[in-house]
């Protein structure tokens, strides 16, 4: 990124300004006007077991179950996955394939729950974290369900995990919120401004970091004025910078440029220049799961767009997204749609029964108005609009010819995967092109061929080694078979007396030897279950053999 | 006349030499064109080519004993793929020969007699079980050959479609509408 651009930013702090971006019209007033409303008691959950980035929770329960708020009905499965907790207490209804957010519309695992009205919670316990081993702090964390809020829902305790040889030298809480309509970070700073940086404390003692960054745009005073106040009582030092409103200022590396001035190399993360970011609710979560030992078990989430009531509500994880809408007062007549996420990174919901997970910040109501579908797309004309737009440094128009004509490497060697799928180059194309579904495209293509790849590799290994096998049976059978002859051939003419024949000798010791065998097995093998016989026992034997042998004589015959 | 024919026999029989050599020294072991085809072709082993594994087929290939198009779970994109590797046109799968969605077989354990010929068809030892005792698929090596099916006794092994799910799932090629229907 070029640091072409240097300006003093409110705090005094130099600010870098990253290359490209756009200014999409905000709609944020939308959903700001109401504080943030918590939603009633529902009569049933649908708690998906995939709600972060790595391997899903595996069920703990089983149906007709009873479980508890805040118990653990997912437990974590391998390094980078996170623990999943029962939103209320009630009864486990089902566990099995429910429809999910997800753009595919594709069910996944699910517990549904049924609610018994009570609510009724797990005995919760705060932890002493400054006396806690780091590794026990992430086990916490991650038994605790924490994934980060921001959209990407990585796991926290892993982000938290610096590693031996990398050095975390400053923590930026993101509360820049670049996208247009979403202002849940905005109303969590608003009201929670003092629980983020309890949060935020935690997360610096973890990474063993001096510096804390919190970057929130411009546009959003009160959310600057609360979160300034909170910082002269935080403990620890802690700067409040407001940041120019462009999207995608939010964007992990590009906050962490505009703030520190430090550009993440092509293909890594901004811990590879030491700057580890959290989002605002992150830290809010994070400092729930500490100082009260709360679970995730809910999350801030902006209802706004073409719906009665727009507002931010706190809903809890696997609140059925048709009843979180009926809770904002419903869509307004004439909709046409849901976006989860925000209109410029998010996807249309294919599903409303699906629910909130940790992921779903925002779900807007679309109309024509607001939402007119999109015109056309024509031919590319070259114009490079979508390079000078690109927050990622990359030449998107190229990316684009060649993963539309599916030549995926040549795509791939434009470093498609720098691409964070922000959707300015399709913002900002003259000629309506979806840019960004062809980067998708092209990513989960290569995606896919690699697993594929690994698989045709695994597959010929073992075929190899089936045939390497098959080839030694055979020849350790051949083997054994020449050294039996060769033995019997040595023992047979070993017999020979001096003056005879060795070939006559031979063949009589043959004989002999299938004799003797022949008697062995005729007189029987010794059975193994009487040797150790006690005396009674013995005698029992003996009692029932003179039986056997009376009535032998008797009869005649045996 | 004479030193010059020595000197220029001389140089064709050093160079001659160091050629003869060369070849010895550097000589390649295997034919990397085979090595190229086998790591396109899908390692099924299924043997629908007609050759007993993808090494074999890939082994004809390079000989030109066999043409390219005789792969049904490499699919149109692995012949694509060939055809650009050997500098030839692309043609449709061979005749007899059809594309089927990727599956995996299944055992029905119920009716498993444990008879163990299952286990030796299978070309990558995916199968588990032992004389006279069930057995079953490892569903994550299974490359959905289909050679357990015909010397099962029973019938019990059936081919299962690997349905898409949430962790496999792609997004699609973008398709939109030229014009709006009106």
């Amino acid at each position: 990124m070029g640091a072409r651009e240097q300006r003093p930013g409110a705090g005094g702090r130099r600010l870098h300004a990253f290359n490209g971006g756009v200014h999409p019209e905000e709609h944020k007033s939308v959903s700001t006007s109401r504080p943030i409303q918590p939603l009633p008691l529902l009569p049933r959950y649908v708690v998906p077991m995939r709600q972060h980035i790595g391997n899903p929770a595996a069920p703990l329960v089983q149906v007709g179950d009873k479980v508890l708020k805040g118990q653990m009905i997912g437990l974590p499965e391998g390094a980078i996955s996170v623990a999943v907790h029962a939103p209320t207490s009630g009864t486990v209804l089902a566990v099995g394939h429910r429809p999910v957010t997800h753009p595919s519309g594709l069910p996944d695992i699910c517990v549904e729950i049924e609610a018994d009205g009570e609510d009724r919670a797990v005995a919760m316990a705060p932890v002493d974290w400054r006396a806690m081993e780091p590794g026990a702090l992430r086990a916490h964390l991650r038994d605790m369900g924490l994934a980060g809020l921001g959209g990407a829902v990585f796991p926290s305790h892993v982000k938290l995990d610096p590693g031996k040889e990398r050095k975390i030298h400053t923590l930026i809480l993101n509360g820049a919120e670049c996208e247009p309509w979403i202002t849940c970070d905005d109303l969590t700073m608003r009201h929670h401004a003092a629980e983020i940086l309890a949060g935020a404390a935690v997360m610096r003692h973890a990474l063993g970091c001096e510096t804390v960054l919190v970057g929130i745009e411009d546009n959003k005073p009160e959310a600057q004025a609360a979160m300034r106040a909170a910082a002269e009582h935080a403990g620890y030092p802690v700067e409040v910078v407001a940041v120019p409103t462009r999207y995608p200022g939010g964007g992990g590396k590009q906050l962490a440029y505009t703030l520190t001035g430090l550009a993440t190399p092509s293909g890594g993360l901004t811990t590879d220049v030491g700057v580890q970011v959290f989002n605002v609710g992150t830290a809010y979560a994070l400092h729930r799961a500490v100082a009260l030992g709360e679970p995730m078990l809910s999350r801030i989430v902006t209802v706004t767009g073409h719906v009665a009531r727009p507002g931010n509500y706190e809903v809890r994880i696997g609140t059925p997204i048709a009843d979180l809408l009926a809770q904002a007062g419903g869509e307004l007549p004439e909709a046409t749609g849901l976006i989860i996420g925000g209109p410029m990174m998010g996807f249309d919901l294919p599903e409303t029964a699906a629910p909130v997970v940790k992921a779903v910040n925002c779900v807007i109501v679309k109309d024509r108005l607001l939402f007119p579908p999109p015109p056309a797309p024509l031919p590319c004309i070259r114009c490079g609009a979508c390079a000078r737009a690109c927050p990622a440094d990359l030449q998107p128009f190229e990316m684009y010819w060649y993963a539309k004509a599916k030549d995926l490497g040549k795509a791939q060697a434009y470093s498609l995967f720098d691409c964070i799928e922000c959707g300015c180059c399709g913002y900002v194309c003259p000629s309506h092109i979806p840019l960004v579904g062809y980067y998708r495209f092209a990513k989960s293509e290569i995606w896919a061929r690699e697993q594929e790849k690994a698989a045709a590799d695994a597959a010929r290994a073992r075929h190899e080694f089936r045939d390497f096998r098959q080839e030694r049976e055979k020849r350790e059978k051949a083997e054994k078979f020449a050294a039996k002859a060769k033995e019997t051939l040595a023992a047979t003419t070993a017999t020979a007396e001096p003056g005879e024949d060795p070939e006559a000798a031979r063949k009589k010791a043959i004989l002999a030897a299938a004799m003797e065998k022949a008697r062995q097995a005729k007189e029987g093998v010794q059975p193994k279950n009487i040797d150790k016989l006690t005396a009674a026992q013995q005698k029992e034997i003996e009692e029932i053999e003179a039986r056997r042998a009376r009535a032998v004589e008797e009869k005649g015959t045996p | 006349m004479l030193s010059a024919l020595l000197i220029l026999g001389g140089i064709g029989l050093v160079l001659g030499g160091i050629l003869g050599w060369a070849a010895i020294r550097f000589r390649v072991e295997d034919d990397p064109l085979v090595e190229k085809i086998d790591a396109i072709l899908p390692q099924t082993q299924c043997g629908q080519c007609g050759f007993p594994g993808c090494k074999p087929y890939a082994e004809a290939i390079a000989k030109g004993e066999a043409d390219i198009n005789k792969c049904p779970p490499g699919g149109d994109d692995g012949i694509r793929r060939m055809a650009e590797l050997l500098g030839v046109e692309p043609k449709p799968l061979g005749e007899g020969l059809a594309h089927k969605p990727k599956s995996v077989a299944v055992i029905d354990e119920n009716t498993c007699i444990g008879c163990t010929l299952c286990i030796q068809a299978c070309p990558v030892d995916a199968i588990v079980g032992a004389a006279k005792q069930m057995h079953t698929i490892i569903e994550a090596q299974c490359t959905g050959c289909e050679l357990c099916l015909p010397p099962c006794p029973v019938d019990c092994i059936s081919m299962v479609v690997i349905r898409e799910e949430i962790d496999s799932w792609k997004w699609r090629y973008p398709v939109y509408m030229l014009k709006q229907a009106a």
